[in-house]
This record gives structure tokens, sequence and C-alpha cells, in this order.
């Protein structure tokens, strides 16, 4: 045989490694990749399911005017049903800007004390210990501020009832701050050595080092750490659902109750009937979520990378 | 040698001025957790026992124990988690051990990063759209999970993600040229250097599931059910929805009782947490390149 055609025989089979590991290595690939693509698929599936469940309203009853600039949002009133989110958006907007005006000083304070100033044990805890306060369940945050903040907020500010912009604002703020943390500490991080060590031969002290240079440098990562927590405040519901008060009002001062787009989705789903316009038009409050988020992360995720390769 | 100027002087002070600043505001961030957590435990202390736990509730949910509760969140993570741990690894393993360095990559990760950020609410809506109604899951277990592990997808995906990175690329090489495919490579050298740093994430992934309330709310958790689930085709109770059903919607619930589940769930969530962090360190106090 080999005598008849030596270099064919060969070819086929001493030099082709087409063998079973071969097709199981080329089987496997393909698998890995269909997992890899599976957050692609995720996100347009996303879209594409609660557009689809949405686009009866979107299609008949929306209307851009209404959708936006009533405030009215009474979906179940019979003769005239109408679905404005403008309260809803002020009431998410007024809860997610308390929340940041809580969260973003302590939580970049917070990130600074334990990126630049604490040592070794002690930065080691207090990461721990940030990473712990972020895990805290949305549900619980809600509760607290049901039976904890509504109570202490009666009592120190003399006001009939607690559930308002404050105690949902807090509670956002608390809830946002341990990831912003986080986030923000990772920016500090991304500045390098080199920067902190030349500025420090040229006699600048700790605190010279970080507001001349270190801040400067990672004020990309640290917006985007913000962008972050605004995005997490946008979206939160169980919380916001527990400690709003939800009224659909355009909140007037902080002890006003007010109700989140994303409360309302909560509260109501359970309530309408599947394909009614009311559920619909929850669908689409659901779309106009999923674009917002989706931009705000967009523009975080642009922000930081940014920096990474300057 | 130098004798310190007024200048020096001034700045060490501003310097520990800013020191004590950001200290207080750091202990200021943690405070207030503190003082909510010891309150639970105040308030809610009294009501845990084993009765508690082993128990079904009674009276209109009113009294009794969590039992069907906790037993349900056990359901919804297990069945979460046999769904998202193979596919987040998966997609982990291709992500660091096939994928290029290129614009389709940045656009898988952008999508990771996405899906982590869509609001749990809109992730609910998607579960009602797609596993209740368009598969015809109906609300169940299984629609429940499957939600709860494409929004934790993002965990898995990136903690693995990390695990394999630390996985010395000479370990790989060394494995290739004696031979050896890519995928035998990845199975027999690179997993299972990783593998523990995988369980981490999974552990992670865990305590995650578990306090999630607004994606299980409309695609499998029932308010209250008075059996426990035989299959993954049966609604159930879960813990962090039974929290916000008896501190909202249940009238006459006494005092403690919320307070007590709230205990449970919020202990559940950092003991599982506190096992990751501290497997993450014990892992690298061991590592040996």
């Amino acid at each position: 045989m080999s005598a008849i055609n030596p270099l064919n025989r060969s070819m086929t089979t001493d030099f082709d490694s087409r063998n079973m590991d071969w097709y199981i290595d080329k089987f496997v690939q393909s698998i890995v990749f269909v997992a890899g693509i599976s957050a692609i698929i995720f996100i347009i599936g996303i879209f594409v399911f609660i557009t689809m469940e949405g686009l009866g309203f979107l299609l008949e009853d929306f209307s851009f005017r209404e959708f936006f600039l009533s405030p009215f949002w009474e979906p179940s009133d019979e003769d005239a049903p109408e679905y404005g989110i403008l309260a809803l958006v002020a009431g998410t907007a007024s809860v997610t800007g308390l929340a940041m005006v809580v969260a973003i000083p302590f939580s970049l304070g917070a990130a600074i004390f334990i990126g630049e100033f604490a040592s070794g044990k002690m930065r080691e805890y207090l990461k721990v210990l940030v990473e712990l306060l972020a895990a805290i369940p949305s549900v619980v945050w809600g509760f607290i501020g049901l039976s904890i903040m509504n109570p202490l907020i009666i009592d120190l500010f003399d006001v009939p009832v607690g559930l308002n912009v404050l105690n949902a604002g807090i509670i956002l703020g608390l809830m946002a701050a341990p990831i912003m943390t986080s986030i923000a500490e990772d920016a500090l991080k991304a500045v390098p050595d080199r920067y902190r060590e030349a500025a420090e031969a040229l006699g600048a002290t700790r605190w010279q080092v970080i507001f001349k240079t270190v801040l400067p440098a990672a004020k990309n990562g640290l917006l985007g750490a913000v962008l972050l927590g605004v995005g997490r405040g946008f979206g939160e519901t169980m919380a916001v659902l527990m400690a709003t008060g939800h009224a659909v009002n355009i909140p007037g001062s902080l002890f006003d109750p007010v109700r989140a787009l994303t409360a309302t989705i909560a509260a109501e789903l359970g309530e309408t009937a599947v394909g009614s316009p009311h559920y619909q038009a929850l669908f689409t409050i659901g779309i106009f979520l999923f674009i917002i988020t989706f931009l705000i992360n967009l523009t975080a995720d642009l922000i930081v990378r940014g920096i990474r390769k300057g | 040698m130098f004798a310190e100027s007024a200048l020096n002087i001034r700045n060490k002070r501003v310097q520990n001025l800013f020191r004590i600043l950001f200290l207080m505001m750091t202990v200021l961030l943690i405070i207030p957790v503190v003082i909510i957590l010891a309150t639970l435990v105040a308030k809610g202390g009294s009501i845990i026992s084993i009765d508690f736990l082993f128990t079904d509730p009674t009276n209109g949910m009113t009294a009794g124990g969590i039992f069907p509760a906790l037993l349900g969140t056990v359901w919804i993570v297990a069945v979460a988690l046999l769904a998202s741990v193979p596919l987040g690894v998966a997609a982990a393993i291709y992500l660091n051990e096939y994928a290029g360095d290129n614009w389709f990559t940045r656009i898988i990760q952008l999508a990771i990063i996405n899906l982590a950020g869509v609001p749990s609410i809109v992730h609910a809506l998607f579960g009602v759209g797609a596993f209740v109604i368009f598969f015809g899951f109906g609300t169940s277990i299984l629609a429940a999970s499957l939600t709860l592990a494409i929004m934790t997808l993002p965990v898995v995906i990136v903690s693995t993600r990390e695990s394999l990175r630390a996985v010395p690329q000479a370990f790989r090489e060394a494995c290739w040229n004696m031979g050896a495919t890519r995928w035998q490579t990845i199975r027999r050298v690179v997993l299972p250097n990783a593998v523990s740093g995988i369980l981490t994430g999974v552990i992670l992934e865990v305590s995650r599931t578990t306090g999630e309330t607004a994606p299980i709310m409309f695609t499998g958790a029932a308010f209250f059910l008075p059996f426990l689930p035989q299959g993954v085709f049966d609604q159930t109770m879960a813990l962090s929805l039974h929290l916000f059903v008896v501190a909202t919607q249940v009238p006459g619930v006494p005092d403690n009782l919320p307070f007590g589940v709230a205990l449970v769930l919020i202990a559940m969530v950092l003991l599982m947490n506190s096992i990751s962090i501290a497997f993450r360190m014990y892992l690298r106090g061991k590592k040996k390149w």
C-alpha cells in the first residue's frame, strides 16, 4: 500500500490533526461562543419582548403629548383614562436627585479615605464593609423606610406622614452610596502611582497630592461612578415603592409623597388584564425605563473607558 | 536636620483636618446602616426561633412561621443557578479564552454591563412577556428563576472571568506545547485552577438572587399559597416577597413579624456574602503564583 502512494497516505493520517479531540474542540468552541453572545441576545430579547407587549398601546392610545406632558396617571378611569407619566418622572427624578445629594459627598469622601488615606488592614476591613452594605436587598431597604424612617421623620419634622421624597431619597442614597464608593475607589486606584510620586517629590502634602493630582486625573471615573448611581436610583423598584408614599403628585417640598415610574409598574401590573391598554401602558413605561437606563449606563461606560485609554 | 517651617506645620495641620473629615464621611456612611441592623435585631430578634423557620404562616399570615417562603426561595435560587452558572461560566470562558480584543468583544462587554444595569422591574416585564406568556411557562418557579438567572448572569460572567484571568498564561502555553487542544487545556488546566474563584462568584450570585423581589412578583412568586411547590411549574412563596407582603399588604400583623422576616432575609444575604468574601481572601492568601 505504502509503496503505491506513500505521500498521500501520510497526508491524510499522520499530519491531519482532525481526530476526535479536534472535533470536540470545535464543538465546544461553538457552544462557548453562543454563551458568549448570550448577553447581547438577552439585551435585544428584553427590548423586543417588552416592546411586543407594549406595542398595542404605542400604536393606538399613545399620544406623545399626553404621555410625557400630562401629570395625570389615571389608567383605571373608565370613561376617559389618562396616561401621563410627567408626575411619575417628577417622582423618580426628585427621589433620585435627593439620593445623589446624600450619596455623592459621602461616597466620594469614603472612596478618597479608603483609597488614599487608609492603609493595610483598615483599608481591607472598610472595603469588605462597603461590599456588605451594597448587598442589602432593596426590599429590606424599603421595609426600613416604612418601619424605621417613617416614624422617625414624623417625630423629627412634625409632619403627618413620613413616607415622602425625603424618606425615599435618604433610603436610596444609603443604597447607592456603597456601590458608588467602590466604583469611585476603582477610579482612584486607576490613577498611576507615578503621578502621586511626582507630586510628592515636588514637596506636595498628601492632601495636595489628592486635590491637585489624583482627583483631576480620576475625574472621568468619578463621574462614571455618579452616573451609575443615578442609573441605579432610576431603576430601583421595591425601596421606592415602599418608602415614597405612592401618590401621583408633582412634589412641591421634601415632605410630599410621590410615586416613581418603577413603583407604578410594580404596584399595578398584577391588577391589570393581560393585553388591556393599561397593561400595555405599563410596558410602555418599561420601554422608557429601559432606554433611559441603557443611555445612562452607556454614557458611564464610555466616560470610564475614556480614562483607561488616555 | 531641618526645622519645620510655618508652612510645613500649616500643611500638616490641613492634611490632618482632611484626613479626619474623610474618615468622618466614611464613618457616617456606615453608622446609619449599623443602627438599622441593630434595630432589626432588637425588634425582630424576639420572634426568631426554630419554630418560626419551620412552620407555616397562620391566621391570614399574622402569626406562625415562614417555612413555605424559605423553601420557595431555595427552589427559586436553585433553579436560577442551574440556568445561569453553566451559561455564565461558558460565556466567561469565551470572553477570556477565545475572544480577541476587538469591537465585537467590546459590544459583548457593553451588553453585559447593560444587562446588569437594566432596572429589576424591566427584567420582570421581560419575564412576563417572554417566559410567562410567550413560552407558556405560566407564573411558575421556572419563569421566575429564568428571569432571575438572566438578571444575575453578569455577576457570574464577571467573577468567573476574573478568576480565569488570574490563571497565568504560562500554564496554558505549557499545555498547548504538549499538543493539547484549546478545550483540553481549558478543562484540565485552566478550570481546575480557577474553580474556587468561580465558586466565590456563585455564592455571591446566590446572595443576589435571594434578595431580589421585583423580578419574581409577577413571574412566579405568590403572596400566599396553602401548599408547598411540587415542581418547577408550580407557583411558590418567596422570602423577599413575603417581607413585602407582611409589611404592606396584610392588616393586623404584629410588629415583630415583618422585622423577623427582614432579619432572616438579611442574615441569609449577608452570610452568603461574608462566606464569599472570606473565601476570596483565603484564596488570595493561598495563591502560589
